[in-house]
Parts: C-alpha cells; structure tokens; sequence
C-alpha cells in the first residue's frame, strides 16, 4: 500500500528531506479515499420545480448530457397537464472517467400550472420529508444497512419565468416554504428571451425580493465555513439567479459542433458565457459544489428534520407517527448548539 | 278581346318594374362621389377604437401597445402597470388621440394588470367580463335616450389575449378565458415574447394551440370572406398563420447600415417588423389597415346584439321585477326622461370639473416641488461655485505674494548688484550709463545731447 503510494516526500519548511524517516504518510489518506469512493460511487438527487414550458427537461438533459428527464424515458406520453401536483423521479447511472455517479431526477409536473394554485407547494415538502423520514427510519433501526441508500433530496433547482419584472407571488411563496428543508437554486428559464440590460436588471430585482422576504437560497451565507468559501460562494451570490438556456441539439458554429439554439436572427450557444449562464451553472451544481451541497442537506437539513421528529417523538411518547405538514423548522444555529451539546 | 290586350300590356309594365334589373345610366349621374363624402364627414369625426390586452404580467403587452401604435403609451413619466404586481385584478384604461394624415383616432387601451398573477386565479376573469358588460350597457343606456346627438362608443372592440410562448399548449387559464370571453368580445390570440421560439417550435405551438382552441370550441375572431380573390388570398395567408407570434420593440437598432426597431442580443438582433422574424407586421396590417372597421361592425353587430337581446329578454321576462335604476327603458314619459338625463350631465359635468381641479392641484404641488428642488440645487451650486472661487483668489494671491516677494529680492539684488558695478567702473561706463538711463535729445545735425551735454551719436533719436 505504502509502496504504490509514496510521493516525494514535501519539504515542510526544511531544506532538503534529510532521510525518508522525516515522511510519515498521512497524506496518502486522500489516495485511500479516492479509490474507495470510486468503488462505492455517488449518488446526486436533483428536484426540478417550475411552470410547465418552462425547460426544465431539456436543461436536465443539457447538464448532463444525456437523456435522463422524464419526458426522455416516456417518451410517447401525452403532453397533458396533469389536474395536481404529481412527483415522477427518474433514475440514471452514469458513468464518467472512472466515477460512478447514481443520479436521480425528480420532476414535478403540474406545479403551478392551475387556475388555482393554492398550496401546490404541498405535495413537493410531503415528498421531501418523506424522504427524510425514510432515511430517519433506516437509520434508527438496529441493524442497520452498511450504506443508507440516499434518497434525500440534495438540490431543488427552481425556474422562474422570464418576465423581466419581479417574483411572482407563487414564486416567493414556493421559495419561503422550501428554503428552510432543502437547497432552492433558483434559475432564470428560457433566459433568450431577455437583452442583456433587461436580464441584470431582473436579476438585481430578484435578489432584492429575496432578501426583503428573507429567502435563504443556496448558497447560504450563514454555512459558510471560512473566509475562502465566503469569498468565493459571495461571487456566486452575485451571480444567482443564474440566467439559463438549455438544448439538446447540436448545430454547426465555426466549425465546432456545439449545442444551441438556431433562429433566423442567430444561434444561441448554450456553453458560451457571453451568451447565458449555463456554464456557471454547471460548474456550481456539478465541478464545485455538488459535495458541498450534499453536506448540507446531510448535516444541516436532514439534521434539523431529524431534531424536530425526535422531539415529537419524545413529548408524544409514542412509535414515530408515519408524516406530518408542519414546515416550520427550527435555526441551523439550533441544530449546532443541540449537536455540541450532544458530543 | 280588347281589353285583354291592354291588361296584357299592363300585366308587362308591371314585370318591368318588378324586377330590380340593373339599368346602365346614359349619362353621369353623380353618385360614385358618395364613398368620397362618406369619407369626408368621418374624417371630419375622426374615429373611435377601443382595443383591450389581457395576459399575465410580464408577457410585453405594454412594449407591444407602444410598438404598434408607436407611440409611448406607458413610458418612463407614465409607467405602466407592468411595474407593481396587483393584489387583485384591475382594469384601466388610457386613452390617446393620434392623428395621421389628417385622419385622427381615439385610441382607448384598456389593460388588465394583475391578471393571471396571483396564487388563486380563479375568476380573475371576472373583473373583465363586468368591465364589458358595463360598455355595453352604457351603449345600451345612451343608445335609449331621448337625445342621442352624441353616442360615445366605448364598447371594447378587439381583445388581445396573450398567450406565454411555453411551447406546449394552452394553460388551464387560457382555456378558461377564452371559453368565457369569444361570446362577448372579438378575442385574437397572440403568442407574447415570440423570440423565444425558435421556427420549428413556434410552427408545433401554434398547430398545437389551434388544435386546442377547436377542441375546447372556442370561438376566435373571424377574418371575413370577401369576394375579391386578391383578398382572399391574403386572408388565407393570415388564417394559416393564426395565432399570430409577436415580438414587441421601440428601441431602434442598426443593422447592416438600416435602422431598424428590434431587440439587440449577443447572438444577433431580433427584428420587429421582418416577417421573417416575427408576425408583429402582419398583426400591425391586420389590425389598424384593413380590419378595424370589421372588428368595429362585428363588435356593433354581433357581440352588441347579443347583449342586448338577452339584456331586454331579462327585463321583459321577469317583467316589474329585474327594474334597475337604469334599466328602465319606457317606462316614463320622455319629457320626464329628458329632464333626468340632463341633471345627469350637469351632475357628470360637476364631478368632471372636481377631479380636474384635483388633477391641476396636484401637478401645481409637483411643479413647485421641482421648482423649490431646482432652487435649491442652484443655490447649492451657486455656493460651491463661490468657494472654488474664494479658494482660486487664495491661490494666486499666495502665489502674487510669493511673486512679489522674490521680486522685491531679485530687485534688491539687482541693485547691489549695480552699486558694485558702479564702485568698480565708474568712470568707463559713465556715459554708458547715462545712455541706459534717459534717452539723448539731440536736434538733427548737431551732435550734442541736450539733456547731458556729452557728445554722442545718438541712435536713439527718433
């Protein structure tokens, strides 16, 4: 182990490595961990939410690049609106380099889509505290499974629909619900239909919103752990809510085939930066921070969820009760005092 | 046998004139010049039309208003209500007179802000439906009055409904809507924000869109049959390409040297008036060049009628009962009527002329705010510009001093300077010095200097 391993010894503040004693090899952890999560693979739940026409399976598909929306493995489904809020997740394994990832993607078809969309939100958090509980329940049992499968629900991108003026009502509604049980990336849908001008200035607005209806989307502020992470999740903050296009069709543009969008005025080329966000958006959800965001539903969401079962559980005194609507969740800084408290 | 010739002549007149044959005139009668007076007294009128945009916020209804009538219905002064997100749903209206080549139009926009924008949307459609039956009934009431000299119509003649480009289908909103609305108002579907499609999807929408509105039976307006084939043609044409995809725009960008309006992005310009681009031309023709006095016949004629049958249906059903205030139509006698209606105006006069002197309060309140801001803003720059001043005058009174002072030096240098001269030379550079010190008057031809009396060339004489 320690043979195949062994780098060239860092000179840590000495000159020259006087001997192989001075190497002790605690840095080889990081090789052991590699290989036994490439053995183990990952696994990354995304929810999409957002009007029906917004994009939201073409964009799953143009992250990934690959067929894995809903509407990709039915595909001779009728395009019906459905009368409530219905749940469809869909599961892919995918490989890349070496890296096994299982990845789930929840669609929720019929958000918002009604005359009356009062409470629409409800069935999403009943679908995601469900997967909490399930969680809570493996791991309360006494023999527990080696590895829980992970069905939690890691990253719920929003799509807001590119008016150009303001949040919807059933916008901030949606996004004051959820903010408190899992991680709301909010994107701009359809992003061509704005100029440039018209695209900050809804942007700023956005984020104005949020911040009077005290929406915490990710990233947080309040997890960031050191000054790196703030500084380079507060770039990110500038940025949100990412203004997005998504395609899956290729197209000819300078002799590179590259996916877009041709209309008889230009070709809107999804993975240039100059002209949509997509880029960034991947990078974040995928290249950067996709362990970050599973750590924080791990350890911050789930953890909250869990703290407030078993204070219900305790003061009923009773089995678990199988589900409950109450959304109001207790501060992460709660959480932290009870775990401290706890150790 | 006689007398059964002549009635056979008699029954033969009375053929001839029975039958509405058409005569050739045999010289020039004079009335091909009727469309022309037709023509000048509703020029001389000017016309009316009133035209209503309902979709949910954010879908350019606005942008499009100003592009079509190109004028700045809702601009930076004036804004629209685009800019807040209404609690319920509103209906305002705004009215402009535009004129064009001596024709001048009324335009009445009435928009519907709110619409569609809330959680609960369900009867949003209310608030429209009632403003429309209140146009009709309006129409209606003047339509009954003893003096019928002026008959404003404020009836809605076209509503423009727009759809969000998504690229599925109808929402359950639109469907609902449009099922509510075709039997009171000429509905024209439009898709908003056009340039979000690309050619393909665009062509599936409105095929889709198109199949849904048959399916759900809805009733949109209708281009007219006429019996030209030239216009049948171009009928035709719009029909295929019904609902109609609009891009709106009024700024004004160049491309390949032309200006043109359109919306500028990084891959390209979206143009407003290509046809290639959107169908924003072909709604513009559609509307104000060739079918607006339809859309004006068919409100008048069919949505109006409709109305109204079944409005005075209700009352004489129902009899005593169904009497509202202005619901009545014959029931006093028409001196009493006319009496009523003209406290009415008098009283409709008197509130005009409150809310006006309210209006006038309130700009005069604004005016002499700004004045007071402006004053205040030049007195302000009046104040800075005197201390730079005050600040400059230090500036180069320091500088005069220190100029002064080194001046005073340099002259009391010079001056040692020359006592030195003088205590060394004195004798050499006497004349020398005179020279310097005045100038030589000397009369010509002699050569001796009045003033100091030495003998010299003096060149300096002049």
């Amino acid at each position: 182990m320690s043979e195949a391993t062994k780098p060239q010894p860092q000179a840590k503040g000495e000159k020259t490595p006087i001997s192989d004693t001075s190497y002790v090899g605690i840095d080889a952890i990081l090789e052991q961990m590699r290989r036994k999560a490439m053995k183990q693979g990952f696994e990354f739940n995304v929810m999409v939410v957002g009007q029906s026409g917004l994009g939201k399976s073409t964009l799953m598909n143009t992250l990934f690049k690959s067929k894995v929306s809903r509407k990709s493995v039915q595909p001779n489904v009728e395009e019906r609106i459905p009368k409530t809020v219905e749940i469809k997740s869909v599961s892919h394994d995918v490989e890349e380099k070496g890296v096994r990832m299982k990845l789930t993607v929840i669609d929720t078809p019929g958000f918002g889509d009604q005359i009356n969309n009062e409470n629409c939100w409800q069935p999403i958090m009943k679908f995601i505290n469900d997967q909490y509980e399930t969680y809570l329940q493996e791991e309360i049992n006494i023999n527990r499974k080696k590895r829980i499968p992970d069905t939690r629900v890691h990253c719920c991108i929003y799509f807001i629909p590119p008016t150009g003026h303001c949040l919807r009502p059933l916008d901030v509604e949606f996004m004051r619900h959820l903010s408190k049980v899992v991680n709301i990336v909010p994107v701009i849908a359809k992003a061509d239909t704005l100029t440039l001008e018209e695209r900050d200035s809804f942007k700023k607005t956005i984020r104005e919103e949020l911040r009077a209806n005290g929406i915490d989307v990710y990233p947080q502020k309040e997890f960031d752990e050191d000054a790196e992470d703030r500084m380079i999740n507060d770039k990110i903050r500038e940025m949100i809510p990412f203004a997005v296009v998504g395609s899956d069709q290729e197209y000819q543009v300078n002799g590179k085939r590259i996916l877009g969008r041709k209309t008889k005025w230009g070709t809107i080329e999804v993975e240039n930066i100059a002209h949509c966000e997509f880029a960034y958006l991947r990078d974040l959800l995928i290249r950067t921070h996709m362990q970050n965001i599973k750590d924080i539903t791990c350890s911050i969401h789930y953890e909250t969820y869990r703290v407030r079962r078993l204070n219900e559980s305790n003061i009923l005194f009773t089995s678990n009760p199988p589900d409950h609507p109450a959304p109001a969740t207790p501060q992460p800084n709660g959480v932290a005092a009870h775990r401290s408290s706890v150790e | 046998a006689l007398a059964g010739v002549k009635s056979i002549h008699q029954v033969c007149r009375y053929l001839k004139y029975s039958y509405h044959q058409q005569k050739n005139l045999e010289g020039y009668v004079g009335f091909a010049s009727l469309p022309n007076q037709v023509y000048r007294k509703s020029v001389k009128r000017g016309f009316e039309f009133t035209l209503m945009v309902v979709g949910e916020s954010g879908l350019g209804k606005s942008t499009l208003i100003n592009s079509l009538f190109l004028t700045d219905l809702y601009s930076a002064e004036y804004p629209g209500p685009s800019h807040r997100i209404k609690k319920t749903v509103q209906v305002e209206q705004s009215k402009v007179l535009i004129k064009e080549g001596g024709v001048q139009l009324l335009l009445t926009i009435v928009d519907t802000p709110g619409f569609g924008d809330a959680v609960d949307n369900s009867n949003c459609w209310q608030p429209v439906i009632d403003h429309i039956d209140s146009k009709f009934e309006d129409y209606l009431n003047s339509e009954s009055r003893v003096n019928r000299r002026q008959m404003p119509d404020s009836r809605i003649h076209c509503c423009l409904y727009f759809i969000a480009p998504s690229g599925h289908g109808l929402k359950p909103l639109d469907i609902e809507f449009m099922k509510r609305l075709h039997e009171k108002v000429n509905v024209i579907p439009l898709i908003a924000k056009a340039d979000t499609l690309t050619p393909e999807e665009c062509q599936q929408f409105k095929k889709q869109i198109m199949r849904e509105i048959q399916e759900h039976k809805i009733k949109i307006y209708e281009f007219p049959e006429t019996d030209d084939e030239e216009e049948n043609r171009l009928v035709k044409k719009i029909k295929d390409k019904l609902p109609l995809a609009v891009v709106g725009s009024n700024t004004i960008i160049e491309v390949n040297g032309k200006r043109v309006r359109g919306r500028q992005y990084p891959w390209g310009v979206a143009e407003v008036e290509n046809s290639d681009h959107c169908d924003f031309t072909i709604l513009r023709d559609m509307l104000i060049r060739t079918h607006m006095q339809d859309l004006k016949d068919v409100t008048n004629n069919v949505h109006y009628e409709n109305y109204r049958s079944r409005k005075l249906a209700a009352v004489t059903y129902n009899g005593v009962d169904n009497n509202k205030a202005k619901g009545q139509l014959s029931t006093k006698s028409p001196l009493a009527q006319m009496e009523e209606e003209r406290r009415e105006h008098v009283a409709k006069m008197k509130k005009m002329e409150m809310e006006m002197e309210q209006v006038f309060e309130m700009k005069v309140k604004e005016k002499v705010q700004k004045l007071k801001d402006s004053e205040a803003e030049l007195q302000r720059r009046h104040e800075q510009m005197k201390k730079n001043l005050e600040a400059q005058h230090k500036e180069l009174e320091d500088k005069r001093r220190v100029f002064e002072e080194e001046r005073a030096n340099w002259e009391t240098q010079q001056r040692l300077q020359q006592q030195q001269m003088e205590a060394t030379r004195y004798s050499t550079h006497t004349r020398a010095q005179f020279v310097y010190m005045h100038h030589h008057r000397v009369t010509r031809g002699s050569a001796l200097c009045k003033a100091c009396a030495c003998i010299t060339h003096c060149r300096v004489g002049k």
